[in-house]
């Protein structure tokens, strides 16, 4: 309160106070408006950058030369494109599917471990996420390839007479992929294993559960949230994943992704690009959306 | 507890010897493979071969005397030094906006931030080469280091806003009361505290922008082609052992970055 303000309050003071709050209240907009607006910069790049030319593409693909048309998407359902989307959401399940074997043994043993064990095991975890992903797709075809290591080796201790076929195909891909995608799995895995308080174990041995019939009733229902947001996570990544699948699949798996990277590289179609393109992202949207309503959006995200 | 048995509401050690079995390979597969090429990165042989025949730094050498691999390179490092800077400073003022303003515009803050995290790399990247082809940001080191921080800003944010949750608000008040003004108040009050969560942000920036492939592949061409343009190139065609060698030396990037950052958050806040 200013001290002009003061001597008025005796004489009228319900009108002045209420003068004083318009006051104040537009002191706190203007506050609340400055700071919001420090996020402006952020938000304006991304909206510029990131979104307006996604719905620049949108707008691209339902507008032919004579202005609205659907060609685009009636194109798309050619067998050609629709192989490719049958080889995306068979990579993609298989993937999330090995992950979920591989992921939750290695969270469940991380999550159960001294602070110190599971502290490495983390890092160890950790490690490939901040690996460059060109690193480890090199890693893969040193291994896997025609001369490569895995060959080699199989060769010389006569195991195998032809090398062996592991990459430029769908089963290199897949290796490939996983190692990626696994960390992604183990992470919200662990955090929501970590939550579950060791009372309840002892609760069901109490009552007479066996560990097996404990894990099975109490651990892995309580550990769902956390899978959920593993699987999802791996498998709309995998939806949209070009790299690995570009360099491990070796022209021979075309993913959905690859299919718009050809379509702008070599036919520079746009409209065809943006129409593969849309289908992608409402795809990743709508899996998104319901499982956000199955099980709240910021625990899929918070988990990252 | 009984000796044998991993916790009292659990099967015995021996009965679950194959889960840390598995478990052990799973560990091996995600970081084996990557390891294995730091070896070979020193051999002195054109073939792959494990272990090397011999031992040499020759394809050390031969990167660093390539002109367009030192390019790329210096490309590589300009591009995430600023994406760090740029990144940092914007998804640290939005990550403080979204704590204090507390506005309605939040719920529509939050999902742009996640949109870049959610919406396909293939497809940020055609709609940025889309928008830069028709304002000449093609193969600039202004468009890669802009659509980098796009990439890299929502992990800023995400990283500085858990550290900002566990800040108490009031120490800023109180500066405030005491007559520092809004921005000093941050800088000398908030700054210092939530340093841990803005560092770790700022090397995130750097790791997302030094490793992005997919977008850089479509905007970095020419004389500004980044360092994964050139190796995804490269992989494509014919695998030459100099991969190795640049793999090495960005495995070590990787774990210098990884260790400072667990170490800056292992240090308890005083």
């Amino acid at each position: 309160m200013t001290t002009d303000a003061a001597p008025a309050i005796a004489h009228r003071p319900a009108g002045d106070e209420a003068l004083n709050a318009g006051r104040y209240k537009t002191a706190r907009r203007l506050e609340e408006l400055a700071l919001g607006g420090l996020a402006l910069p952020a938000l304006l790049l991304i909206g510029l950058i990131a979104l307006a030319p996604n719905l620049w593409l949108c707008w691209l693909s339902f507008y032919g030369p004579n202005g609205f048309t659907l060609a685009y998407y009636e194109r798309l359902l050619h067998p050609n494109y629709m192989l490719t989307l049958k080889t995306t959401f068979e990579l993609s399940f298989l993937v999330t599917g090995i992950c979920m074997a591989l992921g939750y043994p290695l969270a469940y043993l991380i999550a159960q471990s001294s602070q110190r064990m599971a502290s490495l095991l983390l890092l160890l975890v950790m490690f490939p996420v901040w690996t460059s992903l060109l690193v480890r797709c090199y890693a893969w075809l040193v291994l896997l390839q025609r001369r490569g290591l895995i060959n080699t080796w199989l060769g010389d201790a006569g195991i195998i007479e032809t090398p062996l076929r592991l990459v430029h195909n769908f089963t290199g891909t897949t290796i490939g992929m996983v190692h990626i995608m696994l960390p992604f799995m183990v992470l919200p895995l662990y955090a929501a294993m970590r939550a579950i308080s060791p009372d309840y174990m002892r609760a069901a041995a109490n009552l007479g559960a066996s560990p097996i019939k404990a894990f099975w009733q109490v651990f892995v229902p309580l550990s769902l949230p956390g899978l959920v947001a593993g699987v999802i996570i791996v498998f709309v990544l995998c939806l949209g994943f070009y790299v690995t699948p570009a360099l491990l699949g070796g022209g021979r798996v075309m993913m959905w992704s690859m299919q718009i990277e050809r379509t702008v590289t070599y036919h520079s179609d746009w409209g065809a690009a943006s129409a593969l393109g849309v289908v992608l992202l409402v795809m990743t949207l709508l899996i998104l959306w319901l499982v956000g309503r199955l099980v709240g959006f910021e625990r899929i995200m918070g988990s990252r | 507890m009984p000796r044998g048995i991993a916790t009292e509401t659990q099967i015995t050690h021996r009965r679950r010897s194959w889960l840390y079995v598995l478990v052990a390979l799973t560990v091996l597969f995600l970081i084996l493979p990557s390891l294995l090429v730091i070896p070979l990165s020193f051999s002195d042989s054109r073939y792959l071969a494990f272990p090397p025949p011999g031992w040499s730094t020759r394809w050390y050498a031969a990167y660093f005397a390539a002109v367009e691999w030192r390019d790329a390179t210096v490309v590589s490092l300009s591009a995430a030094a600023l994406t760090t800077i740029l990144s940092t400073v914007f998804g640290t003022l939005a990550a403080y906006s979204l704590r204090t303003a507390r506005s309605r515009l939040g719920q529509v803050a939050y999902l742009v931030f996640v949109a870049p995290l959610v919406i396909p790399g293939i497809l940020v990247a055609i709609g940025i080469f889309l928008l830069y082809a028709q304002v000449g940001m093609n193969n600039t080191l202004e468009g890669i280091v802009l659509a980098h921080s796009v990439m890299a800003i929502p992990l800023v944010v995400i990283t500085v806003a858990s550290g900002l949750k566990n800040y108490d608000m009031s120490q800023e008040m109180v500066a405030r009361s005491l007559g520092a003004s809004r921005p000093w108040a941050f800088l000398t009050v908030t700054l210092p505290q939530i340093r841990v969560s803005v560092i770790a942000g700022a090397l995130l920036a750097f790791i997302t922008s030094l490793d992005e492939v997919v977008i850089s592949l479509f905007i970095a061409g020419g004389d500004k082609a980044t360092l994964t343009k050139r190796m995804f190139n490269a992989l494509r065609d014919e695998i030459d052992p100099t991969i190795a060698a640049i793999s090495t030396l960005l495995i070590a990037v990787s774990v210098i970055l990884l260790g400072l950052s667990q170490s800056v958050q292992a240090r308890p806040k005083n």
